[in-house]
């Protein structure tokens, strides 16, 4: 359920745009996403709710402003789930056609 | 003092209590299962030491630092810095734990502030918080964590 909201919220450039600018620097007000963005408030807006919905941005109060985080923890359970395991069954694939090759020369 | 550039705001949710979430962070019997560590402290009360072991025969001690407030299940503040470093007043940051009943799970929000711009700690905790809380996350789940020493395996 939650990886069809990240899926969601990654499919579109962006609010992939939008994350790169948070790694690059963390904590943004939404003025100073809009800026480094060229975008309005209200278009921000709408991204950073998509994104928020998808626990892939984090905020926290500070005195007036709003400040920005990215938070990479949902996309490291997609890694778990959808890299990691295809690629130790790629390996270990590779690993197994390795050893009846090698297997096959003695 | 800290700036938001050596901030990072960390949110996971989990299907499971306050009360579990801080015990997997404060029983070194947990944490060694999902983070491969020992968090320990004598009581976990504020001016506290506390101390993050490697769960090996080395028992090497990693991080250390003293409970800043304590005020379980719903908030956790600790110092921080690489044992090595012990005595740099300066390479010491600061994290905080926050559990709030969320539906029928609990949000857990980690925040990590004070990080010196490109040190160690900065770039290793960026690799290391989001592999920390999905492990917990799946230790408190499924009872399983993961390896969080994983590495691809090279065939």
């Amino acid at each position: 359920m939650e990886d069809d909201k990240v899926f969601k919220a990654l499919a579109d450039p962006t609010r992939r745009r939008m994350l790169d600018q948070l790694c690059a620097r963390n904590g943004q007000t939404l003025g100073q996403l809009c800026d480094g963005l060229d975008m309005t408030r209200q278009s921000a807006t709408q991204h950073l709710g998509l994104l928020e919905a998808a626990n892939l941005v984090s905020t926290r109060r500070r005195g007036r402003e709003r400040l920005h985080f990215i938070n990479p923890v949902p996309l490291h359970d997609v890694y778990e789930r959808w890299v990691r395991k295809f690629e130790t069954g790629r390996l270990s694939l590779l690993h197994d056609l390795k050893a009846n090759l090698e297997g096959d020369q003695t | 003092m800290t700036t938001p550039e050596t901030s990072f705001v960390y949110v996971t949710y989990i299907r499971s209590t306050p009360e579990k979430v801080f015990a997997a962070i404060t029983t070194p019997e947990m944490t060694r299962q999902y983070w491969g560590h020992d968090n320990l402290s004598e009581d976990w009360q504020s001016g506290s030491d506390w101390s993050h072991v490697r769960t090996n025969a080395e028992r090497s001690v990693n991080l250390v630092g003293k409970v800043l407030e304590s005020d379980m299940p719903s908030r956790l503040v600790l110092s921080w810095a690489n044992a090595s470093q012990a005595d740099d007043a300066a390479a010491y940051s600061r994290v905080t734990f926050e559990v709030e009943p969320y539906d029928d799970m609990v949000k857990l929000t980690v925040t990590h502030e004070g990080l010196q711009p490109g040190s160690g700690m900065d770039t290793g905790i960026r690799r290391g918080w989001p592999l920390v809380l999905s492990s917990l996350k799946s230790f408190l789940e499924t009872d399983a964590g993961m390896n969080v020493f994983a590495r691809p395996k090279v065939a």
